[in-house]
């Protein structure tokens, strides 16, 4: 085709305002066909995909939500947990304390109780032992004394009865005299 | 008739501007009828069309997935796109909802065959040609009238030409230029405003294409080689523009049956 026939062509049989009936039909029933489609199968599909977006958006903040509302009532049953724990601490602390006291108080009225009852067995002890040691010392004085005076007197003091007289008389002095210190 | 250049075919080997009828290309069946009449390569590409976007967006939503992959994201932001960005927002929330799909065939059946524009091999918009403009532009009107008579009944007519609170000294100016603004203007101008810019662009490209091919390949000056490699330029820069207008007027197409539908659906409001 060369370019006269173009020309021609041009002007005789087209004109852009003109249609073709079978661009018309094609386009129509075309059109028709694709809207057929979208409103079967895409529109649904894509409204569905939209709506269940939706939901599991809503249902992932509910979800949220709740657990917040959870996790803050855990919080709050632990603070009060740990404010209970705490006065019970502070309870046995202050329980312990003052029975410690009396513990203290006791083991020290018993240490004193004891202290007395020792204290008081050991004067009863040193008394018994004076006794003892007075009672035998008037004895061993006795003899001893006799020895001396009898060393010293020699043969003049063999007269027993007399002798025996003498030291009953000085040791009867001897206590006469110890008692009156006693009294004293 | 619609010489878009001065014709310099006087001599032999001189630019012949292409015309309207290299948009419609020889037919696929001949048989079928007269040329530029028949069944071509347009409406092939309309039912590739169909095709696409069904696959497409059956494709993406067949598992839908909570967090989408790629391919859901892309077909769920252009399904987003339709129906919240021109149908809640035109028609409104109470209503929009049996008009989502409507709105979402127009619009990506519009877009991808402008489209098919920018696509080397396919390369022609769908709508340059009137009948398919034609056709949407019918579909279109007649669901609005309909929507106004389902709503309103036949007192439909009367509410689309009166505008309210209009002394009734000013109707009888205004019902004549409303009547012929609403019912025979408005889709003569949805079909051509789609239509004429598609094919102007077209035009441009074609104009373009043979123009370099003409000074680069048939001219012998030098100068005029170089003018051609401009000429492909300055086409790059006009194919970007075209891409823009190719949305654009989907977009536009689109907004416009949302705003039809609004107004019958609420014809008592205005």
């Amino acid at each position: 085709m060369n370019s006269t026939d173009f020309i021609l062509a041009a002007g005789e049989s087209v004109n852009p305002l003109m249609p073709n009936p079978w661009e018309i039909l094609v386009t129509g029933v075309g059109f028709a066909v694709l809207l057929f489609i979208v409103i079967k199968v895409i529109a649904p599909k894509f409204e569905q995909s939209y709506e269940d977006r939706v939901t599991a958006i809503e249902g992932g903040l509910e979800k949220a939500e709740a657990a917040q509302k959870e996790a803050e009532e855990t919080l709050a049953q632990y603070k009060a947990q740990l404010l209970e724990a705490r006065t019970e601490a502070n309870r046995i602390r202050e329980e312990a304390r003052s029975e410690g006291a009396q513990i203290l108080e006791d083991l020290k009225t018993k240490a004193t109780d004891e202290a007395t009852r020792i204290s008081e067995q050991a004067q009863r002890q040193i008394s018994a032992e004076r006794t003892a040691a007075l009672s035998s010392l008037r004895t061993d004085v006795g003899a001893l004394a006799t020895e001396l005076a009898s060393k010293i007197v020699d043969e003049a003091l063999k007269d027993d009865a007399r002798a025996q007289r003498v030291v009953d008389q000085f040791l009867n002095d001897l206590e006469a005299q110890q008692n009156a210190g006693a009294s004293n | 008739m619609f010489a878009f250049a001065l014709p310099m075919a006087s001599e032999e080997g001189g630019f012949v501007p292409p015309t309207v009828s290299d948009t419609h290309l020889p037919e696929i069946f001949p048989w079928m009828a007269e040329y530029g009449t028949g069944f071509g390569k347009q409406m092939l590409m309309i039912v590739l069309s169909i095709v696409l976007i069904s696959w497409f967006f059956t494709a993406a939503i067949k598992n839908p997935k909570l967090v989408p992959g790629k391919m859901q994201y892309l077909a769920e932001s252009g399904y987003a796109f339709v129906r919240n960005g021109i149908g809640r927002d035109i028609i409104g929330e109470k209503n929009f909802r049996p008009w989502i799909p409507l709105l979402f065939a127009t619009f990506f059946f519009v877009l991808l065959n402008n489209l098919f524009g920018a696509i080397p091999f396919l390369q022609l918009p769908s709508f340059s040609h009137a009948g398919s403009a034609y056709a949407m532009a019918i579909i279109i009107y007649g669901t609005w009238i309909a929507v106004g008579l389902k709503n309103h009944g036949i007192r439909y007519f009367k509410l689309a030409v009166t505008p309210a609170g209009v002394s009734p000294v000013m109707l009888i100016l205004l019902v004549p230029l409303e009547i012929i603004s609403n019912f025979i203007v408005r889709p003569l101008t949805h079909s051509l405003r789609l239509m004429a810019t598609m094919l102007a662009g077209h035009i441009i490209v074609m104009l373009a294409a043979s123009g370099a091919r003409h000074l680069i390949v048939v001219q012998e000056s030098l100068a005029l080689n170089g003018v051609g490699v401009l000429v492909i330029a300055g086409s790059v820069a006009m194919y970007f523009l075209e891409l823009l207008i190719m949305v654009l007027q989907a977009f536009v197409f689109t907004l416009l049956t949302a705003i039809y539908i609004q107004g019958a659906l609420e014809a008592d409001a205005h």
